[in-house]
């Protein structure tokens, strides 16, 4: 499956809802649209991987990426992530330290703790 | 002619370092590991590992402007054996600084929740990350004639083989 992506606003926060596999051919559509929202002025940006079927280590890159540049203009990247074999992923390569994850888009734009 | 069916079975795979292969050869890997018996519970992890592997090897050749295939050779005597061997420099499996610095990278993102930079250095680093966590049975070797990296890769067969 391709990667599709789609933004809608909930409460202050942009939500980028992806779908399909991240991989190293899609992750630069990723990376382009991060850039842009960046860009546009987004500061409070929700990547949902809720329905991301496969997740790579250049997926990894764009969003270690994406967080960069948002910290960078004070902004803050969210992610929702409510499946365990993504979440491994994030576990193996030490990034669940780095990312602050949801594993629903209401509990990342209401700043309530992951897990919670 | 001999009836036995054969004690191991090959499925040899070369393709051009082009990121859209990657899929593809993930898709073939997961098929050809179920054939062979790895159980269903592993498939994911296959399919990771060698997106993984494939995905540096690509990175590779493309750094070093190489357009020739990357190997896939996948067997199946007693393990389900990997083996992707890309045409870089000798020696780059060690001295890799993509690989190398990445791999440190990484791990101060990890500590200080600072992130590098290079997003390409560190993918390669999480993807050598990824390929370490999730294969117990994972060598890097240099290639055969001293060019190129092979990295080999091989999981239990957990089931009897499927038509």
């Amino acid at each position: 499956m391709e990667l599709s992506l789609a933004t809608r606003s909930v409460s202050d926060h942009t939500v980028l809802e992806v779908g399909g596999e991240i991989d190293v051919y899609t992750a630069p559509r990723l990376r382009e649209r991060l850039i842009e929202m960046v860009g546009a002025g987004e500061t409070r940006v929700v990547v949902d991987l809720g329905r991301v079927e496969f997740l790579d280590s250049t997926g990894l890159g764009v969003l270690v990426g994406a967080h960069r540049r948002l910290r960078a203009s004070s902004g803050s990247l969210t992610l929702v992530c409510p499946h365990e074999r993504l979440l491994k992923i994030f576990r193996i390569t030490g990034l669940d330290s780095v990312f602050d994850i949801h594993g629903s888009v209401e509990s990342a734009t209401t700043g309530t703790p992951a897990g919670a | 002619m001999n009836s036995t069916p054969p004690a191991s079975s090959t499925v040899h795979l070369a393709f051009s370092p082009d990121p859209a292969y990657v899929r593809t050869i993930r898709l073939v890997a997961a098929a050809v590991a179920r054939r062979a018996g790895v159980a269903d519970e592993l498939l994911d992890e296959v399919r990771l590992a060698i997106g993984e592997a494939c995905t540096r090897a690509v990175a590779l050749h493309r750094r070093y402007g190489l357009t020739d295939p990357i190997d896939v050779m996948m067997t199946d005597g007693g393990r389900f054996t990997v083996q992707v061997t890309d045409r870089g420099p000798a020696g780059s499996a060690r001295d890799d600084p993509g690989e190398t610095t990445g791999a440190i990278m990484v791990q101060v993102a990890a500590e200080t929740g600072l992130p590098p930079v290079d997003e390409e250095a560190l993918s390669a680093g999480v993807g050598l990350a990824l390929l370490k966590g999730l294969v117990s049975d994972l060598a890097v070797a240099s290639g055969a004639g001293g060019s190129g990296t092979e990295v080999r890769m091989s999981w239990p067969l957990g089931r009897t083989r499927s038509p």
